[in-house]
């Protein structure tokens, strides 16, 4: 099993398409901060424009640490698109490229091809998810240093020590990483339904956009379903910025989106294992 | 002591949803057989062929490979098989050397540097072991997918077409190489190809399917030597030889004459007595052609069914 997670991923990063994700990461995360630079003190004052007559904010609020929120928070509907460009072509490239007949004929199950690729998938995501926090926070903490994090919700204004931050950060990227896998199990399961890459990226992309409006739309009915859809508990990262952190609310986001990956998973391995190779 | 089967199929079927590509098909493979799989476009041939490498799971029926259930026992059995199923592709931005590497990691066979350039050097392709596939033309395609399938030195090979795309050259080397695999290693080749000639200078048995089912399966000598034959005699002079014909039982089998072509159907037993009957009655014989092969029994073969 280790060899074949190995040879697939070495066959993700030998592709030029694995390293576009990392390489808009390496672009977007330091245009943001060049950005912040000249403009993220005017963006502080209109986030704290109701409390300014109220308080004195002392210190350095625009740091690395509130950069590498607002990048967590901007990026979140843009990584899983750069996730189901591999996802997406895990299976269906094997397909296109007509090398299912000579992968399927090795002396391996089907279910360890299967599991080793979506492995593969994971790593890859992971790796993807780590490449933007080492980025954001990486470069944020050199422009901008470490410094309070001031995190604005409806419910009002909190402001985290400096020694108390880090280790959110590092909790939201490894919840980021659990519920970016539900993004490639979701491209992986229709990668194996089709024999090109391209209907998994647009499917997967069209359910997580479609998600995200149903859960934006202030409407009764929409409210009703909101609960039962995938992308309402991926936004659970935001939970370790609470004070205290809400670890009912997190521990049931992470059993559900992790009901997800299994269920996906299972529905992939199922229709694989039946699937008849004709490519 | 009785041959070992290497395959049997027994009443296989294929359905995709109104199409019946494979119907009650039975064959079987002996031990040492280079074996000739053939059959007209659409016949059934790639579909029993992925049935066989477990590629397509079968609608009905049961294949037994090495006396094994392929259901039950397929890892065992792929372990002893090496396939090119069709067109031969691979991983196209990895060099020929890194595709074999991998497939060989797979397979769990001897990947060292020498094994690998020992087999791409066996189909020709040594020199070019850095180049990436997509670079490569289709015949040595082909010829990557004759190494990757020797690679683990499997017992039983399956070839789909694997002169596609070859030049004459390269046609006959896979030939020679086919011989070798089962003269010299002992191996047994189950051999699908659209080029019959291909597959009377190489098989000892062989099967024709049609339609999904079998027509005929048996020895290769003993299946074009049940019918009659056409054989073209090129004499000095074709009205004495006409002439001295009507005195005898080879009118009947005379076809046709053309200038000095005498072109007869007969028993291929006949074909001698007729020479020496052509000699015997000074008739000058520069040439015997037996014009009846492989091609035209198929021809026959299938055109039952048509």
């Amino acid at each position: 099993m280790i060899t074949l997670i190995n040879i697939e991923l070495y066959k993700i990063f030998k592709k030029w398409r694995t390293y576009i994700g990392f390489l808009v990461i390496a672009v977007i995360v330091p245009v943001i901060n060049f950005a912040m630079l000249a403009e993220g003190e005017k963006s502080l004052d209109f986030m704290t424009r109701n409390l300014q007559q109220s308080f004195v904010f002392v210190g350095n609020l625009l740091n690395g640490y509130l950069v590498s929120y607002f990048i967590l928070i901007s990026l979140a509907v843009h990584i899983p698109f750069l996730i189901t460009l591999v996802a997406g072509d895990l299976l269906a490239g094997e397909a296109t490229a007509g090398t299912y007949r000579i992968l399927i004929t090795r002396p391996v199950s089907r279910m360890n091809i299967i599991s080793s690729k979506f492995i593969a998938g994971f790593i890859y995501t992971a790796f993807l998810v780590l490449w933007l926090a080492i980025m954001s926070l990486g470069i944020g903490m050199i422009i901008f240093g470490v410094g309070e994090l001031i995190v604005v919700k409806s419910s009002g204004i909190i402001i985290f020590a400096r020694n108390d931050v880090f280790w959110r950060f590092l909790g939201a990227y490894g919840f980021a990483i659990l519920s970016m896998t539900v993004v490639t199990a979701l491209a992986f399961l229709f990668s194996s339904l089709v024999e090109n890459a391209i209907g998994p990226i647009i499917s997967t992309m069209a359910i997580i956009i479609v998600f995200l409006i149903v859960s934006a739309l202030q409407i009764n009915f929409f409210r009703k379903i909101e609960p039962y859809l995938f992308t309402t508990y991926m936004s659970s990262w935001r939970l370790f910025f609470d004070d205290p952190v809400d670890y009912a609310a997190l521990y049931k986001s992470i059993a559900i989106l992790a009901g997800h990956i299994a269920l996906f998973f299972g529905a992939t391995v199922l229709i694989f294992k039946r699937k008849d190779i004709l490519t | 002591m009785p041959e070992e089967k290497i395959i049997e199929v027994k009443n296989l079927s294929k359905e995709f949803k109104e199409l019946k590509a494979v119907n009650q098909l039975n064959l079987t493979v002996f031990r040492g057989d280079v074996f000739g799989f053939l059959g007209p476009n659409g016949a059934g041939k790639s579909t029993t062929i992925r049935m066989l490498l477990s590629l397509i799971n079968p609608s009905e029926g049961d294949i037994r490979i090495f006396e094994k259930s392929l259901k039950k026992e397929r890892i065992s059995i792929l372990k002893r098989i090496g396939a090119i199923v069709e067109k031969p592709d691979f991983y196209g931005y990895l060099s020929a050397f890194k595709n074999l590497e991998i497939l060989g990691k797979i397979s769990g066979a001897d990947v060292s540097r020498k094994r690998i350039m020992d087999v791409l050097e066996l189909v020709g392709l040594d020199k070019r072991s850095g180049s990436k596939v997509k670079t490569f033309s289709h015949g040595m395609k082909q010829r990557l997918g004759l190494a990757q399938s020797l690679l683990h030195d499997p017992d039983l090979i399956i070839l789909d077409e694997p002169t596609t795309g070859l030049d004459p050259q390269g046609m006959k080397e896979i030939r020679d190489l086919i011989l070798h695999l089962s003269r010299d290693r002992q191996k047994t080749l189950f051999l699908s190809s659209h080029i019959l000639h291909e597959v009377e200078l190489v098989a000892n048995r062989m099967i024709i399917i049609n339609q999904g089912t079998t027509m005929v399966e048996g020895k290769v000598s003993e299946l074009l030597n049940t019918s009659k034959m056409k054989v073209t005699f090129e004499v000095d002079d074709s009205d004495k030889a006409k002439s001295i014909l009507s005195e005898t039982g080879y009118t009947n089998d005379l076809e046709s004459v053309i200038n000095n072509t005498l072109i007869f159907n007969m028993d291929s037993e006949k074909i001698a007595s007729l020479n020496k009957y052509f000699v015997e009655n000074n008739i000058n014989v520069s040439a015997v052609i037996p014009t009846r092969s492989l091609e035209e029994y198929f021809l026959k073969i299938t055109e039952k069914v048509s």
